[in-house]
């Protein structure tokens, strides 16, 4: 197929950037949408001309690398993928397609369609660990049984790949979900309750000063994010955080 | 020719040699572990996990990714599990069996003391991975649950879903925040290491470049590991991440670490196979699908050209002309073969024509008899008596679906077909490199103060490495191991004082590294870095791969010089080295695998004889199968740098084996 | 405490707090009101109980002000932090594909909802005030409620006021119940379903005692 790709080019975070239009031709609708961007930039550098940078690692759907806002979707239109794991058969021949940064204060332009995510580095290091020592001499892994079902909620919630789709996607830029995700994988095991209340406010803290902004309760994140992460777990973060103040 | 000294503790039996070890070695006092600095290359499980614990005993870490974080290491893509000789099922396992299971599984390639090390931290690693809040799956009674994986005849995998090596990263990572948050690491994001520095005769700092503003950087440490993986992506098409390298390893080698048993690669069976030439990366499914799943192909030639024509679907073909080749040949284990077996009767079934798809590199999946088979067991279970077949594979598709689910939607996802009603089509890919830097019971290199862990190095699997073990042992070398090592070689730094880096050895890295970045940049050359690394890939995979000959190897050889000497004249770089520059960064990187490639296939070409994933055609029982040579090739082969790949110097460590008993391995 | 009220989490179980505060108003003027459909007297009675009534008047009312006033200046506030947060526009944003209109909008609906309550005092609240607290005498409420429903256009502007009440409740029901931490597999499909009822059922509720009285009239 052919298409069309209004792409954000701006050449470092200092300067303005704008959309620029490319022709792609001879898409197979089996390959991958980032292999149709590894095709236009073949046809770049081809050209003398500099290639779109945008982030990728694993092409697999687990690093959290990819991050492009794909005809106004984080991640495009299909649901539960990455944009790596997006194929081209969800387009048609002649599609327009607009492929744009994650937009968020947070996570500011670095070049093209890659952002800075630092901001979640800051927010896990205020707090998204238990304080335990590295040495192996902690009790033995079987010394507190675990309910199967908190386990299996805390790894719904641990499941998050940290790619920002979530603040991508939603109206207000907001990081709850990512934020939420981590707070209530340690909430539901017994090792995360040690330290649960200093966790929790120290994470929003942190979330609060990247200068996201809050949560509405739109649900978009939701629905966008590659990994169905669950609303539940604003409403658990919540509960966590009133448990803290109170 | 120097003799490679393994350092293993000696007069001690194999059991007790790492607790004599860890008594007798010299220790840092906390407080001059505050003035000793330590670099980490690379935060995946090894990596990371390294920094951790470094910074937890007081050192100063400065830890490096070429990702925007820790999390993003490619450890992460692991599925299937970690194990660990916990016995919590009570069958029978021990650190002894473990040990065994590895050794044997890596066809006696591996160092016995380290295998066995391994083997005995292992359990340590569960524990300290549920103190830190990995969600590992447990059964009703709320404790952990064990599965079982290709080659061993015990349950001692642990797993969180299919994404055991995200959660145990994560679990890293999270103990890497917590010394960030502290001020003990120093973590450096989106930064390269393109050199390694030797003060001295000792290694003192690194070159690094910063990825989003190109700036070369200096940093000085009294130790420098080496924990950036493996080196699968010589074949351009791997199950790798796309910037998985081996830089890091291989400008170590040039500065003097040996480089061991490149050629021992692991070929995974169970990837979806190519579908074009613009394809970027292959995409691993899980081992375990072989538990349920058969492996077929067609057995009339001319249904195969129906099939590539679209004129037959696999469904159509008749039982009885199906050619189960795992089951016809190797009744014993059948579908649950080893990788490197599986790996290659696929591709013999291939190169003879009969592969199913449109490259001819693919076999069928079958789930369709498991699905019978479940749907039955259900119909009894629910007390229905005849069921219709619809209802047998209603039955039957809910159980595999319970057990796979995940590994059917990525396919579905990806080929966009649909595996319960059509068999999957599955093809080998590069998965895993068992060869590394050489290293000693130490985990050091050949260069002093240079260390290197996990997948980096080449030490525990010997030729051929069994699943789930990865993550094990890039865990076990970066929090028990390595922490221990390490602090004997840093006990003589304590008075050393921070290392300058204004000094000429620093100077000559650098200027080293900036001529390279300005010949790529100003090379006015006609093919981008891609054209190569694909031609790269293909030359390593036609005679690199799976199976290999000498004339093979020696057209390799002669090609990936000729290749890299043209990469050298007319390779293109567009942009600036004064910002974030992608195309810069792989060029870099291609220009190191263009070199390991010809050492890789130099390894291969002097190893005459066919062990783990290394298969040499002209050394076959005669059935067909691997035939290892003990008398002649039971070492290490450790390669020392003089400035050509095709002059590297050979170092043999010679293996002992004198815990076990080396047989050969059958699978019929 | 103050960390809770600044932060980003306690700012929201606060709108959640005044929220559920005003579906509680929401509901008791509703069945009010509801009285005037039957009988007169029945609904001057109350009305004259929630009008001279200590407890009324002096701890729910100022609590009924103090919540409008939060829920409102905080949603404004809040609001325009938000747009802050996105820097920078996308130049497709196609915000249908994963949430409702009633979600993306609240602001919309809640200044329609403020600029009717607005009206609604002037109409009702301020002449009930005056009357009782200045000038000391007495409001036949159901007069004044039957006077203003006459006028055709005062019902329309009523009905359009009620439409967009309705989205509001529609997204901002169950939403408070998140905000506050209530969120469970197996209430919250309940309290979803309960959330639409409500919020169809009382601004219609509203709408038809308007409509009521204005064909009375006729």
């Amino acid at each position: 197929m052919n298409l069309t790709l209004k792409i954000w080019r701006q050449k470092n975070s200092q300067v303005e950037g704008q959309m620029v239009e490319y022709k792609v031709t001879d898409i197979s609708e089996h390959m991958s949408f980032l292999e149709m961007m590894d095709v236009l930039n073949e046809q770049l550098v081809n050209k003398g001309e500099e290639p779109v940078a945008f982030d990728h690692d694993c092409r697999e759907g687990i690093c959290g690398m990819c991050s492009m806002f794909i005809n106004g979707e984080a991640h495009g239109p299909d649901r539960g993928v990455t944009t790596c794991q997006l194929h081209m058969r969800m387009f048609n021949d002649g599609d327009t397609i607009y492929i744009e940064p994650w937009r968020a204060k947070a996570f500011p332009v670095i070049k093209d369609l890659v952002v800075d995510r630092t901001a979640f580095e800051r927010i896990q290091q205020a707090g998204g660990y238990i304080s335990v020592n590295t040495s192996g001499n902690t009790q033995d892994a079987n010394a507190i049984p675990i309910a199967k079902e908190d386990a299996d909620l805390s790894m719904d919630a641990a499941t998050c790949i940290g790619c920002g789709a979530c603040v991508a996607t939603c109206k207000n830029a907001s990081a709850m979900l990512f934020v939420g995700a981590k707070v209530s994988q340690y909430a539901l095991l017994p090792q995360g309750q040690v330290e649960a209340a200093e966790r929790v406010s120290n994470m929003i803290k942190q979330m609060d000063e990247e200068g996201f902004g809050n949560c509405t309760n739109t649900g978009a994140c939701e629905v966008e994010c590659p990994k169905g992460i669950s609303l539940e777990n604003i409403a658990r973060m919540n509960r966590e955080f009133m448990k803290a103040s109170i | 020719m120097t003799k490679l000294n393994s350092k293993v503790p000696t007069g001690v039996p194999l059991k007790d040699k790492w607790t004599h070890y860890k008594d007798k070695i010299d220790l840092v006092n906390p407080a001059n572990k505050r003035n000793i600095d330590v670099i980490v290359i690379g935060t995946g499980l090894a990596g990371g996990s390294a920094s951790a614990t470094l910074a937890e005993l007081g050192y100063n870490v400065k830890a490096f990714a070429y990702q925007d974080s820790p999390r993003r290491a490619h450890s992460i893509a692991a599925q299937g599990g970690i194990n660990a000789a916990k016995n919590y099922q009570g069958d029978g396992d021990s650190s002894y069996r473990l040990f065994y299971d590895t050794v044997k599984g890596g066809d006696y390639r591996s160092r016995e003391a380290n295998v066995y090390r391994l083997a005995e931290v292992s359990a340590n690693i569960i524990d300290q991975c549920v103190a830190q809040g990995v969600p590992f799956a447990r059964d009703y009674g709320g404790l952990l649950d064990n599965r079982s994986f290709g080659g061993v005849l015990v349950s001692r995998t642990f797993y969180a879903k299919g994404q055991t090596g995200q959660q145990l990263l994560l679990g890293a990572y999270s103990a890497m925040n917590r010394q960030i948050a502290r001020g003990k690491i120093e973590m450096h994001n989106r930064h390269e290491m393109l050199d390694v520095v030797i003060v001295d005769g000792k290694a003192r700092g690194i070159i690094a470049r910063n990825l989003v503003t190109g700036e070369i950087e200096r940093h000085s440490a009294h130790a420098v590991v080496i924990a950036s993986g493996g080196y699968g992506n010589v074949y351009f098409l791997s199950t790798n991440a796309m910037g998985s390298n081996a830089t890091a390893a291989w400008k170590a080698h040039k500065k003097g670490a040996y480089f061991a048993n490149p050629c021992f690669t692991q070929i995974h069976p169970t990837c979806i196979p190519r579908s074009g030439d613009y394809q970027s990366k292959l995409t691993l499914m899980s081992e375990s699908l072989r538990n349920d799943g058969r492996i077929w192909v067609p057995k009339k030639m001319e249904d195969v050209h129906a099939i590539r024509e679209g004129r037959l679907k696999p469904t159509e073909i008749a039982e009885g002309d199906r050619d189960y080749y795992l089951e016809r040949r190797y009744p014993a284990f059948g579908n649950l073969v080893p990788r490197d077996v599986a790996s290659r009767a696929a591709k013999e079934r291939c190169d003879a024509g009969y592969g199913v798809n449109k490259t001819g590199e693919a076999v069928y999946l079958d789930f369709q008899s498991a699905i019978e088979r479940y749907g039955k067991e259900q119909a009894n279970i629910h007390g229905i008596h005849n069921p219709t077949h619809a209802k047998i594979v209603e039955l039957g598709t809910k159980i595999v679906e319970e057990k796979y689910g995940n590994l059917f939607q990525m396919y579905e996802k990806i080929v966009d077909d649909n595996p319960y009603k059509t068999p999957m089509m599955i093809y080998p890919a590069t998965h895993y490199t068992m060869g590394g830097l050489w290293v000693d019971y130490n985990l050091m290199t050949s260069v002093e103060g240079l260390y290197a862990i996990g997948e980096a190095n080449f030490s525990d699997h010997g030729a051929n490495r069994l699943g789930a073990s990865a993550l094990m042992q890039g865990l076990a070398d970066g929090y028990f191991v390595l922490p221990y090592t390490i602090g004997d070689y840093l006990s003589d730094d304590i008075r050393t004082g921070e290392i300058s880096t204004q000094t000429k050895e620093f100077e000559e890295a650098e200027k080293e590294v900036r001529d390279r970045i300005d010949f790529f940049l100003n090379n006015d050359g006609a093919h981008s870095v891609d054209y190569y690394h694909k031609k790269l890939g293909k030359i390593m995979w036609d005679k690199v791969g799976m199976a290999r000959n000498e004339k093979g190897l020696q057209e390799a050889m002669k090609e990936i010089k000729e290749l890299r000497e043209d990469f050298w004249k007319n390779v293109k770089v567009p942009g600036d080295g004064h910002e974030m520059n992608p195309e810069l960064e792989k060029a870099g990187r291609v220009a190191d695998f263009l070199e390991l490639g010809e050492l890789f296939a130099r390894d291969a070409y002097e190893r005459k004889e066919s062990c783990g994933g290394h298969f040499r055609e002209e050394y076959v029982t005669e059935d067909g199968e691997a035939k290892r040579d003990d008398v002649n090739f039971a070492y290490a082969a450790a390669w020392e740098y003089t400035g050509q790949p095709s002059e590297a110097v050979l170092h043999k460590e010679q293996l002992e084996f004198k815990d076990i008993e080396l047989k050969t391995r059958s699978y019929k | 405490m103050s960390r809770f009220y600044s932060s980003s989490v306690g700012r929201k179980v606060l709108m959640a707090l005044s929220g559920f505060f005003l579906l509680f108003f929401l509901l008791q003027h509703f069945l009010i009101n509801f009285l005037s459909v039957f009988n007169k007297e029945a609904f001057n009675g109350a009305s004259d109980f929630m009008g001279t009534n200590p407890f009324v008047q002096y701890a729910l009312q100022p609590v009924l002000f103090f919540g409008i006033i939060y829920h409102l200046i905080m949603g404004m506030y809040l609001d325009a932090k938000n747009k802050g947060a996105r820097g920078g526009k996308y130049a497709k944003n196609n915000a249908a594909a994963n949430a409702s209109w009633m979600s993306r909008n609240m602001i919309i609906t809640g200044v329609m909802i403020l600029l009717f309550i607005c009206l609604h005092m002037v109409d009702f609240f301020f002449p009930t005030i005056k009357a009782h607290y200045i000038d000391h005498t007495h409001l036949d409420a159901y007069e004044m409620v039957v006077a203003k429903f006459a006028n055709p256009v005062f019902v329309l502007i009523y009905v359009v006021a009620f439409a967009f009440l309705a989205l509001h409740l529609l997204h901002g029901f169950q939403s408070a119940f998140q905000s506050v931490g209530f969120n469970n597999r197996k209430y919250t499909p309940a309290i979803k379903k309960l959330g639409t009822i409500y919020a169809i059922a009382v601004p219609v509720g509203y709408m038809f005692i308007a409509v009521f009285h204005y064909i009375n009239s006729l």
